[in-house]
């Protein structure tokens, strides 16, 4: 009996052991190793430089500004994903009629690509011509075509980004959100209304913030990762063949181009960018762990 | 397919992964050979990207099927080619003959082998500054085998309503953007980033500065870059150039659309436009910036290499030197019996009479009298991206040239150092 839990363990996690170990372990293993080393064109690098790529890195004003713009990207669409999410999650639950509709409808934008979504964001909905449909719409009042993703003054391509990332994840945090509320008990609610608490603000306040309080917190670790993980949407909106521009540069993309630009491959410093991000995201996570803590509200 | 564009960009910058090409390529990517080198023993391997041209992929089979020394299978790379090659050139199972722009990073790893006895019979008819684009140290990595260039495109009768001349400056060139701007009608179009990817080498140009100098050094470091450089920031305040446009500057849809009546574009377009315009065009080099620059056209040319992994590598310089050495009726045939482009033989492009009247004629003499690299060997990503940066600071966001340059100037020494010691 024991061996073959053991063989049916096995058979169905190792596949994924496996899988797991070898696109995931090992490429951050070797990623470290690379990190040490002058790895340019080659991924078997004989050259040992200490921490020479980290000096170089950390003393790198361009990696650096991505790092700091992007930690404001982040103070900034953590919050804001957070409270339109929940909103949405709220508005969603409470309605009566079509409510699966409306679910499926905010939870669509989810299973569209970054790619292709970012591609309608630049070319259709912000090209910066006159037929472009915000510019259309700016023309009914008067005003003149705004080039959205190329105008550095005021910045209008965050305008483009901000929307287009939340357009895309707005509805899957709305998801963990509405699971999150729907294990609120029923019960809590109809004593707080015996008690005397009134329907709104004061419920919400005393009863369902407090017990979404484990869905919170993953919610906010999950945007702050994926704001510093941000990639797609960027590449394709303000990326091109020849390059991208300097202003809301994600680290990563900055990174892509250090390991992986056409002008030869770097990998050591592309490495120790990747290992030093890292770091920074695991750094505000358990800041932000200790904060409000993972386990308290449950 | 949508690969025309991103092709040429590719042909000419090399300039890594774009949208279309990251989100396609891998679905698209799937040819029927393993890609491994050798083949099992059965013969070369050769590799080209997917040109946009109909006939090409048929002409390259067909020239590897008329070579009878050795079987040579042909692999068609559709999507992002340069990361997918320098990934099998890496892992050592690339392919044994590819084409590519050089990189002096791919010398420096041992990736590719010398072909100057390859290309020795014939190397005074190549253009000059194309040779030079596969040069490194003194030696030749790659045989050009079409060239691509980019240029002005201005229209005729725009120009004339407004009473402007072909602009030979730089200040002509903006004033003549300024005029030309009216009526919903932008006067030029150079890129939807406002030139900072087409024209960082250009401006240099047209103080007679470089990217990097023939001794190795920093090729901008002097005043006279960023009197450049400001030029591009006037162009870009002067309310005159066309910015947001669907299509980038590498397509000439906004020029033909009459959107604008000036657009850098290339030499692949002119086929496009003529048909759209007939012959209500002219074409320049970038101007000079006064009385003592140059004009010039930034060239590019993808060329034939062979896989220093490669088990038959002198199998393989025999391939490329019959292909595109001895046979010159191949270089003729792909050069200008599919898409536009010039053969980078000078005894090819004289006598070719696709390219002895009209806008193709001025091209030829552009390239021959005011070519300058594009992409040379050992301007690296990492002096790309800095010297891009600090160029997008100064044309995008008004901040000061010679401050932007020094940052440039510095990370450019730091890479030269490592490379050439």
């Amino acid at each position: 009996m024991k061996t073959s839990n053991a063989k049916a363990f096995w058979l169905f996690v190792g596949p994924f052991l496996a899988g797991l170990a070898i696109f995931a372990y090992l490429p951050i293993g070797w990623s470290l190793l690379l990190s040490f080393f002058d790895a340019h064109n080659t991924v078997t690098p004989t050259e040992f430089v200490g921490i020479d790529n980290y000096l170089d890195m950390l003393s790198d004003g361009a990696f650096l500004q991505s790092m700091g713009t992007f930690t404001l990207f982040a103070l900034f669409i953590v919050p804001l994903t957070f409270v339109l999410s929940l909103a949405l999650a709220l508005l969603v639950n409470q309605i009566s009629f079509a409510r699966t509709f409306f679910r499926s409808v905010f939870f669509l934008p989810t299973a569209c690509s970054y790619v292709v979504a970012s591609l309608i964001w630049k070319l259709s909905i912000f090209n910066g011509l006159r037929y472009g449909l915000a510019n259309t719409v700016l023309s009914w009042f008067g005003i003149e075509p705004i080039a959205w993703t190329v105008s550095t003054d005021p910045p209008w391509y965050w305008l483009v980004l901000v929307t287009l990332r939340l357009w895309l994840q707005l509805g899957f945090y709305m998801i963990l959100f509405i699971a999150g509320l729907q294990r609120i008990p029923q019960h809590l609610y109809e004593a707080a209304w015996i008690d005397g608490a009134k329907p709104g603000w004061q419920t919400l306040r005393h009863i369902t913030l407090p017990q979404l309080r484990a869905t919170s917190v993953s919610v906010v670790l999950l945007t702050l990762i994926a704001a510093y993980q941000a990639f797609d949407e960027f590449y394709n909106v303000l990326g091109s063949a020849d390059g991208y521009p300097p202003f809301a540069r994600p680290p990563l993309v900055y990174l892509y181009y250090t390991a992986l630009g056409s002008g030869g491959q770097d990998f050591g410093h592309g490495s120790a960018g990747a290992v030093i991000l890292a770091l920074l995201i695991a750094l505000v996570t358990l800041l932000q762990g200790r904060l409000f803590g993972f386990r308290r509200g449950e | 397919m949508s690969s025309t564009p991103l092709s040429r960009r590719g042909f000419l910058n090399a300039a890594g992964a774009v949208a279309l090409a990251g989100a396609f390529g891998g679905l698209s990517a799937c040819g029927s050979n393993t890609g491994r080198g050798g083949n099992g023993g059965q013969g070369l391997q050769q590799w080209y990207h997917a040109y946009g041209e109909n006939g090409v992929q048929q002409a390259v089979e067909r020239y590897a099927k008329a070579y009878t020394a050795t079987p040579v299978s042909v692999q068609w790379n559709p999507g992002d080619y340069s990361s997918k090659l320098s990934t099998a050139l890496l892992s050592g199972g690339g392919p044994d003959v590819f084409e590519s722009t050089l990189q002096i990073s791919m010398v420096r790893a041992n990736q590719i082998v010398p072909l100057d006895d390859v290309i020795a019979s014939a190397k005074d008819d190549f253009a000059a500054t194309v040779l030079a684009g596969h040069t490194v140290d003194g030696k030749v990595y790659g045989v050009p085998q079409a060239i691509d260039m980019q240029m002005l495109f201005y229209r005729k009768s725009m120009l004339d309503k407004a009473g402007v001349k072909p602009p030979t400056t730089v200040d002509e060139l903006i004033d003549a953007s300024r005029r030309l701007s009216t009526g919903g009608v932008k006067g030029l179009f150079v890129g939807n980033d406002g030139g900072v990817s087409t024209l960082g080498g250009p401006a240099l140009w047209s103080v007679g500065l470089d990217y990097v100098t023939p001794q190795h050094k920093v090729g901008f470091d002097d005043p006279a870059a960023a009197t450049a450089i400001a030029k591009l920031r006037e162009l870009n305040t002067s309310n005159s150039l066309l910015l947001g446009a669907v299509k980038d500057w590498s397509e000439p849809d906004a020029f033909i659309q009459g959107q604008v009546a000036m657009q850098w574009c290339g030499l692949w377009a002119v086929p496009a436009v003529q048909k759209a315009l007939g012959d209500d065009f002219g074409v320049l080099p970038w101007p000079k910036h006064s009385g003592s620059g140059t004009p010039s056209v930034p060239v590019g040319a993808f060329g034939a290499m062979v896989n220093a992994k490669s088990k038959r590598i002198d199998e393989a310089k025999a391939f490329v030197k019959w292909l595109w050495v001895d046979r010159t009726e191949h270089q003729e045939d792909f050069n200008l019996s599919y898409g536009f482009h010039i053969p980078p033989r000078n005894s090819l492009s004289a006598k070719a009479d696709k390219l002895k009247s009209g806008q193709a004629a001025d091209a030829v003499r552009f390239v021959k009298e005011h070519a300058r690299s594009s992409n040379p060997p050992d301007w690296t990503q990492a002096m790309r991206t800095a010297f891009q940066d600090a160029l997008s600071r100064v044309v995008r966001e008004g901040a000061d040239a010679s401050t932007e340059l020094r940052g440039a100037v510095a990370k450019a020494q730091d890479e030269l150092k490592r490379l050439y010691g």
